[in-house]
């Protein structure tokens, strides 16, 4: 493949993504990117997202037209420098092979169960490289939540994202429940992977989480996370526990979201598939029990940030409806904070920015 | 995760993990412990199709029990056993052999909890195969669900993919009501799927969207949905999006997914593989009919076979069975008016 041109294709969100559909463009052909510009949007059967450019440059091409679906691998445009002859683009447009799309293959993201702590943990890894990047999904989540930036970070990193108990594929035995029970899995998962210490993320409840691991962490990440005030959307937490059918946990899920428009119903569907499992609801009333007693956040952890000597950053959405951006407020000097348009979700609603965030910290 | 399996084991492990979770069910049926009550030949077999092959190996006699070839008595003697403490989940190879046993469960079963005033329980589960498609001629491919369904006090199931035939099954077990269980028999190893190892429900009466869409929806059974996703991937090509419901459970029946679904697209069409007078399509025809008229653009259509027993020749069965081309037809048509 030529380094003078570039491919856009169709990424892979989640596992059981093998095809998307364009669903609009944002630059037309003949006009010029630049690296993290939003050059189209893709949908697939669970979720829409923007595609950005990878170089400055050019488009040269649109080969996936509006309402045209391709292959995980298929190629959607070229991006190349304007002086590239369109001879070559055309030879390049047609000589374009789909990599085979291997799912769990070399590269692609593979999902196995550890033992930490005596507890089954489920464990998903992409990518290789020098630093560790661990993703800790917050309250209801999984590991899928990072989906989109997990590809990102994956270029240069061994990328770690983990179910907590009571969550995803893990065990349902959460023990204590409370944020120290849980760091402590955390840590013994860390262990059972031979991390010694990694750049931590943590969304919402695993952001309080990682902050109470903080010491096995070479950077911190929080996003949107619990334990940095009292304040939290206790009608939330009530609804999404006790919403058992579709369509009451897609009108839970959209306090989540800045535009509760991004629910879907099979967002809401896999959503309850994970609360279906046997113990689960019991998981997870219990953490909710320990976590956040009567709507209010049980523990206060910001004394923690003062201490630590690693870079550490705080990412929160402005519209966050679950838990106040206020919390980001009058935290230590040293730590950044980075308010994204957004709702509850920056790492699903802002992703591009998000994953930008993570790498440039780590680094 | 990512964990494929066939409706064939994922049903092999439903019954195992909820065997292994209550001691109060038992199985029982012709051959499902392995043939002919003889020591040698147990486990040999697990049933006609295999699928409670490794039961009595793990679970020992007394709880798989081979049966005679009598119908009546052995659901009637589940019926019994439900109603005295346990739970049992009995196999009646074919549904086209129910016939022998409709008093144990049109009055007994689905009468016991309403004529005692809800003071009984009757936590069976009756499982059976449906459908034709195997060559196995009139006797032997007959759908008939819309007869359980017709009895008041019966939770009908009928599963299209191993995540929910999984899934659906433990709910079933841990029903307090007689819940009759159909599998069909072309899915057990043409339906793969994802399916989670824990152990998990999917509640009664929730309809599955098995795909997104805003032209036509396309209520399906079993087999049916398969056969209407291969035609909405055709006719996405045509331009035309089509939405799948797969209402899973037909006794209680979703009626508020499908009349959501209708009232976004206009359009009906139903595909059912059961006879059609009386049946599942003629059902939720009336339902939408009768609720969501002013939200049709156009006719309801109904894809079934004919009012007649399915044939043996095989040119003439498939020419029985409702087609992936009738389907398109169908839609096509709907879309036209």
């Amino acid at each position: 493949m030529s380094e003078r041109i570039h491919a856009i294709t169709v990424p892979k969100w989640g596992m059981a993504m093998d095809a998307g559909t364009v669903t609009g463009w944002h630059v037309a052909e003949g006009q010029s990117v630049a690296a993290g510009q939003d050059v189209l949007d893709v949908e697939s059967t669970k979720i829409a997202n923007a595609i950005e450019a990878k170089v400055d440059g050019t488009l040269r091409r649109i080969v996936g037209q509006v309402g045209d679906t391709l292959p995980v691998g298929g190629l959607l445009g070229v991006v190349a420098a304007p002086d590239v002859p369109d001879a070559e683009i055309d030879a390049f447009v047609a000589g374009f092979v789909v990599a085979p799309d291997d799912g769990e293959g070399e590269g692609g993201p593979r999902t196995r169960t550890v033992v930490a702590d005596g507890r089954a943990i489920r464990v998903q890894e992409t990518g290789a490289g020098e630093e560790t990047v661990v993703l800790v999904h917050g309250f209801g989540g999984d590991l899928n939540g990072w989906l989109f930036v997990q590809p990102a970070l994956a270029t240069t990193r061994r990328v770690v994202a983990l179910d907590l108990p009571g969550h995803g594929g893990s065990t349902m035995d959460v023990g204590g429940a409370g944020v120290a029970a849980l760091a402590r899995v955390l840590e013994a998962t860390l262990d059972a992977l031979g991390v010694e210490r990694a750049h931590l993320v943590g969304h919402s409840l695993g952001g309080a989480v990682c902050l109470v691991a903080a010491g096995r962490a070479s950077a911190l990440t929080l996003i949107a996370s619990a334990s940095l005030g009292p304040a939290i959307n206790g009608a939330y937490i009530e609804a999404f526990l006790a919403a058992e059918r579709r369509k009451e946990m897609a009108a839970a899920l959209g306090a989540l979201f800045a535009d509760p428009a991004l629910v879907t119903r099979p967002m809401a569907e896999d959503v309850l598939k994970a609360k279906r499992i046997d113990g689960a609801q019991a998981a997870l009333r219990a953490i909710a029990a320990a976590c956040f007693p009567a709507g209010r956040q049980a523990d206060d952890l910001r004394g923690r940030l003062a201490g630590l000597r690693i870079p550490a950053q705080v990412i929160w959405g402005l519209a966050d409806r679950v838990i106040p951006v206020a919390h980001a407020e009058g935290l230590p000097a040293a730590v950044a904070v980075h308010r994204l348009d957004a709702g509850h979700m920056p790492h699903m609603e802002r992703a591009a920015d998000v994953a930008r965030l993570i790498a440039a910290l780590g680094s | 995760m990512a964990r494929i399996l066939s409706y064939r084991q994922a049903l092999s492990e439903a019954f195992r993990q909820e065997m292994e979770r209550d001691p109060t069910i038992i199985m029982l049926g012709e051959d499902i412990a392995g043939g002919k009550g003889a020591p040698g030949d147990q486990d040999a077999w697990g049933g006609d199709m295999g699928i409670t092959k490794g039961l009595i190996g793990r679970f020992g006699e007394a709880r798989v029990i081979d049966t005679p070839i009598s119908e009546s008595a052995f659901i009637g003697a589940a019926v019994g056993a439900a109603t005295c403490g346990l739970r049992p989940v009995v196999e009646l190879m074919f549904v086209d052999f129910m016939g022998v046993c409709f008093d144990q469960i049109f009055n007994q079963a689905a009468k016991f909890r309403y004529m005692f005033g809800g003071k009984a329980r009757t936590p069976v589960v009756i499982r059976t195969q449906i459908g034709a498609g195997y060559r196995a001629a009139a006797q032997h491919s007959q759908c008939l669900y819309p007869l359980f369904t017709h009895i008041p006090g019966l939770k009908c199931v009928v599963p299209s993919t191993p995540y929910d035939a999984k899934g659906l099954f433990m709910t079933a077990v841990r029903d307090d009501d007689p819940v009759v269980f159909f599998e069909h028999k072309l899915l057990y190893d043409k339906a793969k799927g994802d399916v989670p190892e824990a152990p998990y429900t999917i509640p009664f009466g929730e309809a599955a969207i098995v795909r997104d869409g805003k032209d036509v929806t396309i209520v399906a059974l079993a087999r049916m949905v398969h056969f209407a996703q291969d035609v909405a991937t055709d006719l996405a090509k045509e331009g035309i999006d089509v939405e799948i419901v797969d209402p899973r459970t037909i006794s209680p029946l979703d009626e508020e997914t499908i009349l959501d679904s209708v009232a976004k697209t206009g359009r009906l069409v139903v595909v059912d593989e059961a006879y059609p007078r009386c049946g599942m399509a003629a059902d939720i025809a009336s339902l939408v009919a009768e609720h969501a008229f002013d939200d049709l653009k156009a006719p309801i259509r109904k894809v079934t076979p004919p009012h007649t027993p399915v044939p043996f020749a095989p040119e003439l069965e498939d020419a029985f069975i409702p087609s992936r081309a009738r389907i398109a037809d169908a839609v096509r048509s709907v879309m036209r008016a």
